[in-house]
C-alpha cells in the first residue's frame, strides 16, 4: 500500500504541475479567448477520455476503434440516474463507471480474444452495433433520434423524498444541492476528475501491471512463451479505458443532462483515437494536450465564416484577398473536419509520436547531450497551442 | 416461401456492392499489405464521377421565346440541355443514361486516383504497423469526404436510372410462378449482374494473365518475385489502381440505388471490413462469398416475420455474424494461415 503513495520526485512535480495548469486554466486561457466555461467543461472530459483511452492503445497496442460505445452508455446511465433518482452528480457518476465497465467487461471479454486489425473490427462492430440498437430497437430506453432528455414528470424519487421543490422548470444537477453543475461550478468539477484520472493512469504507468502492459505491446508472444497469461492483463487495461470512457459520458450529461445515439457512432471513436494520435500515444501529458488542441481549434475554426476571413485577409488587394479568402473557407466553419483530417494525416506520418515527440526533438535541439535521452515523462512546455 | 425468395434477391444487389468493395480491399491488402480505410471513400468518389457527369450533361441553355410571356409578363424561358441542343435525340439519349455513361469518365479518373494516392501517400506506409496504416488512411478518407462535402454539399443528390429500366421485372411470371408475386426492379438485377461481371473480370485477368500471374506471385512471395528481376512495386501500384477503378465503378452503379452522399463511403467501409473479415483477410473468394452473403442475410433479417421474433435483428446481423465468425473461426471463411496475425 505504501508504494501506491511514494511516487518518485518526477512524477510529484509532474503531477503538480499538471493539476496547477488544470485549475488555473480559467485564467491561462483567457488570452487564447477560451476561457469559457462550456469550453473548458468539453477540455476537462475530453482529457479524460482521451487519457482513458491512452491506458489501451498507449499501453498495450491495442486499437479500440469501438470506444465510443462505452461514452455512449455513460451518458446514458448518468441521465437515467438523473431521471430515476438524484440530480446529484456523484450517483451519476458512480453508476456510469460501474454499468460502463460491466459493458467494457462484456465486450473485452469477446474482443479481447482477438488482437491486431480483428481487434479493432471487433470493437467497431460492437460500438456500431449499440449505436444501431440505441437508434431502433433500445428506443423506450434511450429515446432514439430525439435523445434522452430530463422531462418534469421524472421520478425522482431521491430528490422528491428530501422535498426536492418542482417548480414547473427543470432542474440541473448540483452537488447536494450547494453548487450548479454548470457554469464554471461545473468546469471545476469535472477538472477534479481529471486530476484524479491523470493521477490513477500515472500510478497505472508507473507500476508493475503498466509494466506488464508495455512488455504485451512490444511482445505479447514473448510474454506468453514466458508463462504469463496475458489475458487479464489486456481485459483490464480494457475495463479501466472503459471505464475511463464511461466517467467521462457521465461528466458529459452532468454539464449537460442530454444524452444522444450520435456520441456512439463510430466516427466518434474515430475522433478519440485522433486526439490521443495528435498528443502522442503512449505518453502522460500527450493525449490530454491531443485533446485540448483538438477541441481549442475546433471551437476557433468553426466560428470562423466569410465575412470573418474577409475582415481578416483585408489588407490583401481585392483579387488576391477572394482568392485567399475562397481557399481559406475550405478550410474553416464547416470545413474544419477538412483541416483536421490532414494535420491527422501529416501528424501520423511525420510525427508517429505526435505532438510530445514533436516536443522532444525541439528540446533536443537545444539539449547538447544528445537526444537519445528519452525523456517520456517530460511535462509539456505549455500546452497552449502556438497562435 | 415467395416472401423468402424476394429478400434472397434484395440481398443480391447490396451483396454485389459489399463484394465489389471487399474485393478492392482485399486486393490491396494481399498485394501491398496496407489495411486501407480509404477505400470506402474511393466508392464515393466514384458515386460522385456520376454526379459529376450528370451536372455537365445537364448543363442548361437557357433561351427565351420572344412569342409567348409567362403570367409575369417575362418572356418565356426555355431550358434545354446544351447536349440536346448540340447533338439531338442522341444528346437526351446521354441524359437519360448518364449514370452507365459515367463509367466511362470514373474508370480514368479512379485509376489516376488510386495511383496517385498510392504513390503520394501509402507507399510510404508498407513498413509502418498496421495501426498507422489505419489511421493515416481514415484521415485520407475524412480529407476526400470533407473535400467532396465542400464541393457538393452535404444533402444527398439522388441520380435516376436510364429510364428504359426504371421498372420493375415480374420475374415470378418469368420463372413460371403466379405474375405479380415476385417483382424485382430491373436497375437491381443489372446492378447484380454488373458486379458479377466486374468480379469475373478481376478474377478472369488475375487468373489468365501474365500480369496477373506475376501479381498473384507477388502476393505468395515478394521477395522472390523481386529476385527474378521483376519490378513487383509498379504492378501493385497498378494493383491499386484498379481496386480503385473496381471502387470507383462499384460507386457509380449504385446511384440510382441509393444517392450518394458525401459520408456514402464511410457507411460502405465499416461493413465492407466486417465483409473482408469474415471472408478471411487476404483471400479474394471469401471477400466476394462473404459480401453476397452478408448482403443477403441482411435482407434477410430485414424481413417483418423475422424482425417480429427478434426486434432489431436487422440491424446488427451483419456484426453479429462477424463477431461470431471471428471468434468460431478466426481466420474466417477463407482465411489462409498466418495472415495478420502478429
Amino acid at each position: 500500500m505504501n508504494a501506491l503513495f511514494s511516487m518518485s520526485r518526477k512524477d510529484v512535480i509532474t503531477f503538480v504541475l499538471f493539476a496547477a495548469v488544470v485549475l488555473l486554466m480559467p485564467i491561462w486561457l483567457q488570452p487564447f479567448g477560451a476561457a469559457y466555461p462550456d469550453l473548458m467543461q468539453k477540455f476537462a472530459i475530453f482529457g479524460i477520455l482521451a487519457i482513458g483511452f491512452n491506458v489501451l492503445f498507449g499501453l498495450t497496442g491495442y486499437l479500440s476503434f469501438g470506444h465510443a460505445a462505452f461514452l455512449g452508455v455513460g451518458s446514458y446511465t448518468a441521465v437515467w440516474t438523473f431521471k430515476l433518482f438524484s440530480m446529484n452528480p456523484i450517483p451519476a457518476l458512480i453508476l456510469a463507471v460501474v454499468i460502463s465497465g460491466i459493458f467494457a467487461l462484456a465486450i473485452g471479454f469477446v474482443s479481447l480474444r482477438r488482437s491486431g486489425i480483428y481487434f479493432s473490427i471487433l470493437t467497431l462492430a460492437f460500438a456500431q452495433m449499440s449505436y444501431n440498437l440505441a437508434y431502433s430497437v433500445l428506443t423506450p430506453i434511450t429515446n432514439g433520434e430525439t435523445g434522452l432528455q430530463l422531462t418534469l414528470d421524472d421520478p425522482r424519487i431521491v430528490d422528491s423524498a428530501f422535498g426536492g421543490v418542482n417548480d414547473g422548470s427543470l432542474p440541473v444537477s448540483n452537488l447536494f444541492g450547494l453548487v450548479d453543475m454548470s457554469g464554471i461550478s461545473g468546469f471545476y468539477f469535472c477538472a477534479v476528475f481529471l486530476i484524479i484520472g491523470f493521477f490513477i493512469t500515472q500510478r497505472i504507468f508507473a507500476s508493475p501491471f503498466g509494466m506488464m502492459l508495455r512488455a504485451i505491446k512490444s511482445n505479447q508472444t514473448r510474454m506468453n512463451y514466458t508463462g504469463f497469461n496475458t489475458r487479464p492483463y489486456t481485459l483490464t487495461a480494457f475495463v479501466i479505458s472503459g471505464m475511463f470512457a464511461g466517467l467521462a459520458g457521465g461528466l458529459m450529461a452532468v454539464t449537460d443532462p442530454l444524452a444522444g445515439a450520435e456520441r456512439m457512432q463510430w466516427t466518434a471513436s474515430g475522433e478519440i483515437v485522433l486526439m490521443t494520435i495528435l498528443g502522442g500515444v503512449g505518453t502522460l501529458i500527450g493525449p490530454v494536450v491531443g485533446a485540448w488542441l483538438i477541441k481549442y481549434f475546433e471551437n476557433i475554426f468553426s466560428s470562423f465564416n466569410e465575412s470573418v476571413l474577409h475582415n481578416l485577409f483585408s489588407f490583401l488587394p481585392d483579387n488576391v484577398e477572394s482568392f485567399v479568402v475562397s481557399v481559406t473557407s475550405m478550410f474553416v466553419g464547416e470545413g474544419w473536419h477538412l483541416t483536421l483530417g490532414l494535420i491527422f494525416v501529416l501528424v501520423v506520418t511525420f510525427l508517429p509520436g505526435g505532438m510530445m515527440e514533436g516536443f522532444r526533438r525541439i528540446g533536443s535541439l537545444f539539449n547538447r547531450d544528445g537526444g537519445d535521452k528519452a525523456k517520456p515523462d517530460e511535462p509539456a512546455p505549455a500546452p497552449a497551442p502556438a497562435e | 416461401m415467395d416472401a423468402i425468395f424476394l429478400q434472397f434477391l434484395n440481398g443480391l444487389d447490396k451483396g454485389g456492392a459489399y463484394a465489389l468493395i471487399a474485393l478492392g480491399l482485399t486486393l490491396v491488402f494481399g498485394t501491398l499489405g496496407v489495411v486501407n480505410f480509404a477505400h470506402g471513400a474511393l466508392f464515393m468518389l466514384g458515386a460522385f464521377c456520376a454526379v459529376t457527369v450528370r451536372k455537365i450533361l445537364t448543363l442548361e441553355m437557357i433561351a427565351t421565346d420572344p412569342e409567348k410571356v409567362t403570367a409575369w409578363g417575362t418572356p418565356l424561358e426555355i431550358r434545354t440541355p446544351y447536349v440536346e441542343a448540340w447533338f439531338g435525340d442522341f444528346g437526351s439519349f446521354m441524359v437519360d443514361y448518364s449514370v452507365p455513361f459515367s463509367i466511362l469518365l470514373a474508370i480514368p479518373v479512379m485509376l489516376v486516383i488510386g495511383i496517385v494516392m498510392e504513390r503520394g501517400l501509402i507507399k510510404h506506409f508498407y513498413r509502418r504497423p498496421h495501426a498507422e496504416q489505419i489511421l493515416v488512411t481514415f484521415g485520407l478518407a475524412i480529407v476526400l469526404q470533407e473535400i467532396i462535402k465542400h464541393y457538393f454539399g452535404a444533402n444527398p443528390i439522388p441520380q435516376p436510372m436510364p429510364s428504359v429500366v426504371g421498372g420493375a421485372a415480374d420475374i415470378g411470371a418469368a420463372m413460371g410462378m403466379d405474375p405479380n408475386v415476385i417483382v424485382y426492379p430491373w436497375w437491381r438485377l443489372i446492378y447484380f449482374a454488373f458486379s458479377v461481371v466486374v468480379i469475373g473480370a478481376v478474377f478472369a485477368f488475375l487468373q489468365f494473365t501474365t500480369f496477373g500471374m506475376v501479381v498473384r506471385a507477388g502476393m505468395a512471395d515478394r521477395e522472390t518475385v523481386g529476385l527474378i528481376g521483376i519490378d513487383i512495386d509498379k504492378r501493385f501500384t497498378a494493383m491499386f489502381g484498379l481496386a480503385a477503378v473496381v471502387a470507383g465503378m462499384a460507386g457509380v452503379m449504385y446511384t440510382p440505388l441509393l444517392p450518394p452522399d458525401y459520408h456514402l463511403g464511410m457507411d460502405f467501409l465499416v461493413l465492407s471490413f466486417v465483409v473482408v473479415v469474415v471472408g478471411g483477410m487476404g483471400s479474394l473468394p471469401g471477400a466476394v462469398a462473404a459480401g453476397f452473403l452478408l448482403g443477403i442475410l441482411q435482407s434477410l433479417a430485414s424481413m417483418t416475420e423475422i424482425k417480429a421474433i427478434i426486434p432489431g435483428i436487422d440491424q446488427i446481423i451483419i456484426y453479429l455474424v462477424a463477431v461470431i465468425i471471428l471468434l468460431v473461426r478466426p481466420r474466417g471463411l477463407l482465411g489462409r494461415r498466418g495472415v495478420m496475425e502478429s
